[in-house]
């Protein structure tokens, strides 16, 4: 039951990871990314690549991968994302899917298409027993790892000058730009910066999502979730969400096996019946 | 009667009028049944695609909902045509798939009150979500649908007990195009009706129609739940015809590609889903055909360059040529000028 419970939470925070990005792009730019999982599947492409091919030791693996996915989202921003943030929301949702598209075609191309594992350091393998649970040393380490970076994100949103900056711009881009804040940098570089941690996420997750080039199609409905149910207007709310979502997941797949994912949509459509605008929305403000 | 009224009903009529261009159209499309003998099982699967996608249209280009969701009708209805011929409860088949669209349609009142909610993302989420939890339920209940494996041993019976569905796909073809051609005379009278021009209001400005005395959201739902009964008769249309139904009908891809096919085609003038079919059937033939394994990267491209390049621009273009086309119309048949831009005006859209 308790390893069930921490199983969950492992999940859940590696959603939220890879999640956060997505829904700070929603929230600012009111932009719908269905493509946010191809970065997440970038990040964990790269370290594949770095990890088995090269040999780079895993822990470095990873910031590598975080920067490199990064390095991509910015691009993408520049060049292709900037020209369609005025269009609707139908343009939006096409162009995205599109880019799902080719990305999982090209890495079916150039990477094959079963699955690839990261091989993970020996050292953090196996289990720990405390208390009669057992605690998988991985997952130990994804919730610290995810944990930390939430703890972080959180310090920069709330404590520092561009934390207020993307606050002020999410709450209201056009008094924002008023202002003087340079909305459109800020949002490349958060969009970056989220890019990179769906990067990094994946990379993560690798060993227990699985990867594949369907990645992004297979996990875009659970980013989704997260952020449609966890609302859009600050950090905590994706968060609940996610850990939320992740326990539900697990358990639902442990109890029920035969009905799959179909708890979690159940949740979902339940919580936006319930909240249209999200669980932890401050208000329907937009 | 009024004079309001009066022209207000001569307005109505005069848009509805079928243009010679239209009728070309559908000359045409039952003319394929003696051009094409070979090519009979790619068309019949355009004919479903084109009715599928005309069932998006109705809730997309004229009621202005984003649905990631008709795949759920779809699927819906054709597990429902596959069960009942395979247990033997309806084995007429016209009166079967009547029976599937009406199933799909009552699918579709349940779900019209979770859509009619919330943003577009919201609504994205909810649908996609039906569809996918449909999909699980399928899975779930294998001993009931086959699961995985889908459903087989589904026996159609002939139509009216005379024409049967051969091997060469002749008898299936001509079956879904009747049924398209009949949804679709449907679907025509359903939009230049005073309710279709009601539907247009509220996708214009809610607010404002609202003010005029317009129930919104019942017409939301009335619509929404007509478009369910059409994706429901495509959904029926394939089971029959391939006498097999498999997980994958609830799939977000079908969705998607859905979508892309009505953006091909352009929304809101009904012939989009048609036109839209026939191009992506005809261009996916011709990708994979090219390069089996990876025709989604070419799919992908159409996508991100339509939309860079711009949906209003094409449909620039597509009114040009379209208006052209009318003017020549116009010099062959004089008396019908008006109808040409009858048929256009759908077309700007956005």
């Amino acid at each position: 039951m308790l390893t069930i419970l921490f199983d969950g939470v492992a999940y859940g925070m590696l959603l939220f990871v890879l999640a956060c990005g997505l829904s700070v792009t929603l929230g600012l730019m009111n932009f719908i990314n269905l493509a946010h999982g191809a970065f997440a599947m970038a990040g964990g492409y790269c370290t594949v690549i770095l990890v088995n091919r090269m040999g780079v030791p895993f822990a470095l693996g990873l910031p590598i991968a975080f920067l490199v996915t990064g390095l991509i989202g910015a691009l993408f921003e520049r060049t292709l994302y900037a020209h369609v943030y005025a269009r609707s929301h139908l343009d939006q949702v096409l162009f995205t899917i599109g880019l799902v598209f080719m990305s999982v075609a090209a890495i079916d191309y150039t990477m094959g298409s079963s699955q690839q594992f990261v091989q993970i350091p020996d050292a953090l393998q196996g289990q720990f027993n405390v208390f009669g649970i057992g605690m998988g040393k991985y997952r130990l380490l994804i919730i610290a790892v995810c944990g930390l970076l939430t703890v972080a994100l959180q310090i920069i949103l709330t404590h520092t000058r561009f934390g207020s900056r993307l606050r002020a711009a999410v709450d209201d881009a056009r008094v924002a730009r008023g202002l003087g804040i340079n909305v459109g940098a800020v949002f490349t570089v958060t969009f970056a910066f989220g890019s990179g941690l769906a990067g990094l996420g994946g990379a993560l997750g690798a060993e227990i999502l699985g990867l594949d080039p369907t990645f992004p199609l297979k996990y875009m409905i659970y980013f989704l979730i997260v952020v449609t149910v966890g609302g859009t207007s600050s950090i905590t709310g994706p968060f609940l969400a996610s850990i939320l979502l992740g326990v539900a997941d697990v358990a639902g797949k442990y109890y029920v096996p035969k009905l799959g994912a179909f708890v979690i949509y159940a949740i979902m459509i339940a919580v936006l019946i319930w909240r249209p605008q999200g669980l932890f929305a401050r208000s329907a403000a937009r | 009667m009024t004079a309001p009224a009066d022209n207000v009903s001569a307005y109505l009529r005069s848009r509805a009028r079928w243009s010679p261009l239209e009728i070309a159209f559908w000359v045409f499309a039952f003319a394929t049944i003696w051009l094409f003998p070979g090519k009979y099982l790619i068309l019949k699967d355009t004919a479903i695609l084109a009715l599928f996608a005309l069932s998006l249209d109705l809730i997309l280009g004229y009621a202005g909902i984003i649905s990631l969701g008709q795949a759920a009708f779809f699927g819906f209805a054709g597990y429902f045509a596959g069960l009942i011929a395979k247990y033997g409860i309806v084995t007429e088949p016209v009166l079967a798939l009547i029976l599937s669209g009406l199933v799909a349609a009552a699918l579709g009142f349940v779900t019209s009150f979770l859509v009619l909610r919330g943003s577009d993302l919201t609504r994205l989420m909810v649908t996609l979500g039906v569809s996918l939890m449909l999909g699980e339920v399928a899975n779930r209940y294998s001993d009931l649908t086959g699961g995985a494996d889908g459903l087989q041993g589904v026996d159609i019976q002939p139509v009216f007990g005379r024409f049967r569905f051969d091997l060469y796909g002749h008898n299936g073809y001509v079956y879904c195009l009747i049924v398209l051609f009949v949804c679709f005379v449907l679907a025509r009278r359903i939009v230049y009706s005073p309710f279709g021009l009601s539907l247009r209001s509220v996708k214009g400005n809610p607010l404002r129609a609202s003010a005029i005395g317009i129930p919104v959201k019942w017409r939301l739902v009335a619509i929404y739940t007509v478009s369910a009964g059409f994706a429901g008769i495509a959904g029926g249309l394939l089971t029959q015809t391939t006498a097999f139904c498999s997980l994958d009908v609830f799939s977000l891809e079908r969705s998607a590609d859905l979508l892309l096919v009505l953006i091909i085609g352009g929304t809101g003038y009904l012939y989009g889903g048609l036109i839209g079919a026939v191009i992506y059937k005809f261009l996916q033939d011709w990708i994979a055909n090219l390069t089996p394994q990876y025709w989604q990267f070419w799919i992908g491209l159409v996508l991100v360059a339509l939309v860079l390049i711009g949906r209003d621009r094409m449909q620039g273009w597509i009114d040009a040529v379209r208006a052209s086309l009318s003017r020549l119309g116009t010099r062959l048949l004089p008396r019908s000028a008006a109808l040409g831009g009858a048929a256009s005006d759908g077309g700007a859209e956005r």
